[in-house]
């Protein structure tokens, strides 16, 4: 069943158009990485599909919830209701975590439950404890986020995402704010999460990673998909010369 | 002569806290409407900061204590000059504090609005508990000067014939032929800004429990 599905989805900055018609479909216990150059439009992709960035064109929906439809070649939002509805269905992390800096490990994982829905304290508690202890973070519940290394902040932003129940887990280049000591722990809950079969969306510069953990991979350049396939099959043979020209400057470093 | 100073100190203390209680929730309205996407709003608001950061506020003061009378004839009674303190020590602050919570709003990352937003916060509800304690934290050392710099400023009310601890001192001496006075009043001013540097340090430790 598709979780989440964009329909020539088109976006542009000013002259410069950032996605040229991206449509993609996301079913339950898919893992999709998105892998590409810098600019090449995967970050507004997400933007897009998270709705910090409003479609020009296309179409959007989360299951059975008609996020955007197209009208005369615009992109039409639903309601306010329907885009609060829409935003259950998702979590994101972040590159650079943007954990809430004056609130307690703890309270940055529950208190999205309890502010936006309105779930009884304690229940949120129980939850957030749990989570906390599958990310390898117990005892660290009344710390503040400055008192963690970049890993462990990275795995309370999973928490908090994972918290709300999403239906699909975006991840926006997860590891690159870290060294690599750090990203392997990150990337080792990702894995995880992928064998627990939970759907997930990951920008990520990690190669060997995404050809491990995801079943499809996009590869975007310019603002299109340039080719798209079985993860193990676009890294190790890719068919466009631009994924070639891409993967082989990676492997070079 | 102390019983003359006290009297004046009472003065300059509630010309002080009447100024925080009216300028520091009035501030909000003034960086809310100076960052309002509608243009002729902001703009007014801009104009507002400059023009009451731009002049003297003595100037100020007597403008609202006179220009009722020169500009529309209107008869005051001796309580106006109460009033008309109160009213210009509020607008000035509160321009003042309006840039200062500007400034601290404006220095949020953007991450943390689209971190609230994607968790489902509502507007309202990403500025009252994400946003606004950590303006709080970031304005602290600005606030205090401000807040330290009003109680010297409570001073400028003698302009107006209110006998605050300022007037007081220098009727005394006139009086006294004496510097005495001025010493005293130097003395409390000092202390009453003491007072309001400990508290605005215990507050700022209470807020050190993180950095970001």
């Amino acid at each position: 069943m598709a979780v989440v599905t964009l329909e020539h989805g088109k976006k542009s900055f000013g002259q410069t158009m950032v996605l040229k018609d991206i449509s993609l479909t996301v079913n339950e216990g898919d893992v999709l990485a998105i892998i590409g150059p810098s600019g090449g439009g995967k970050s507004t992709l997400l933007r897009c599909l998270t709705l910090l960035e409003t479609l020009d064109a296309g179409a959007l929906s989360y299951g059975d919830i008609a996020v955007a439809r197209e009208e005369a070649g615009r992109a039409v939002y639903g309601s306010k209701d329907v885009l609060r509805q829409a935003k259950t269905r998702f979590g994101l992390v972040f590159q650079n975590f943007n954990l809430f800096p004056h609130y307690t490990v703890l309270k940055n994982v529950i208190d999205p439950l309890v502010v936006v829905e309105k779930m009884p304290k304690a229940e949120a508690e129980a939850r957030g404890r749990e989570l906390l202890a599958k990310m390898g973070l117990s005892g660290k519940e009344d710390m503040v986020p400055c008192e963690l290394s970049g890993g462990q902040q990275q795995r309370v932003a999973i928490a908090r995402a994972l918290a709300m129940n999403p239906s699909v887990l975006y991840f926006d280049e997860p590891t690159s704010a870290l060294d690599p000591e750090l990203t392997r722990e990150v990337l080792r809950v990702i894995r995880e999460l992928a064998a627990e079969h939970m759907t997930m969306v990951i920008v990520t510069h990690e190669m060997t990673f995404a050809r491990d953990v995801a079943d499809q991979i996009i590869f975007m350049d310019g603002g299109s998909v340039v080719e798209r396939g079985v993860a193990s099959e676009v890294i190790d043979r890719p068919q466009h010369e631009r994924t070639k020209a891409f993967l082989t400057n990676y492997q070079h470093g | 002569m102390m019983g003359i100073l006290a009297d004046g100190f009472v003065l300059t203390a509630e010309i002080f806290v009447v100024t925080l209680v009216g300028a520091l929730p009035l501030g909000v309205l003034v960086a809310l409407a100076r960052m309002s996407k509608f243009k002729p709003l902001s703009l007014v608001a801009r104009l507002y900061i400059s023009v009451l950061r731009g002049t003297p506020l003595m100037l100020q003061l007597m403008a609202i204590m006179f220009g009722p009378y020169y500009l529309f004839g209107m008869q005051l009674g001796s309580d106006w000059k109460f009033y008309a303190c109160a009213i210009g020590f509020i607008l000035n602050y509160a321009a003042y504090f309006g840039e200062i919570y500007r400034s601290g709003i404006q220095s949020i990352p953007r991450g943390q609005y689209e971190a609230a937003a994607v968790l489902g916060y509502t507007r309202a509800q990403t500025f009252m508990k994400i946003v606004l304690p950590q303006v709080m934290k970031r304005i602290m050392p600005a606030m205090g000067n401000e807040i330290i710099t009003l109680v010297k400023d409570t001073s400028l009310a003698f302009v107006l014939g209110i006998m605050e601890m300022f007037s007081a001192a220098k009727a005394l001496a006139a009086r006294e032929v004496s510097m005495i006075p001025y010493a005293i009043a130097a003395l409390i001013y000092w202390v009453f800004c003491l007072v309001i540097e400990m508290i605005l340090n215990r507050v700022e430790k209470r807020m050190a429990y993180y950095h970001d």
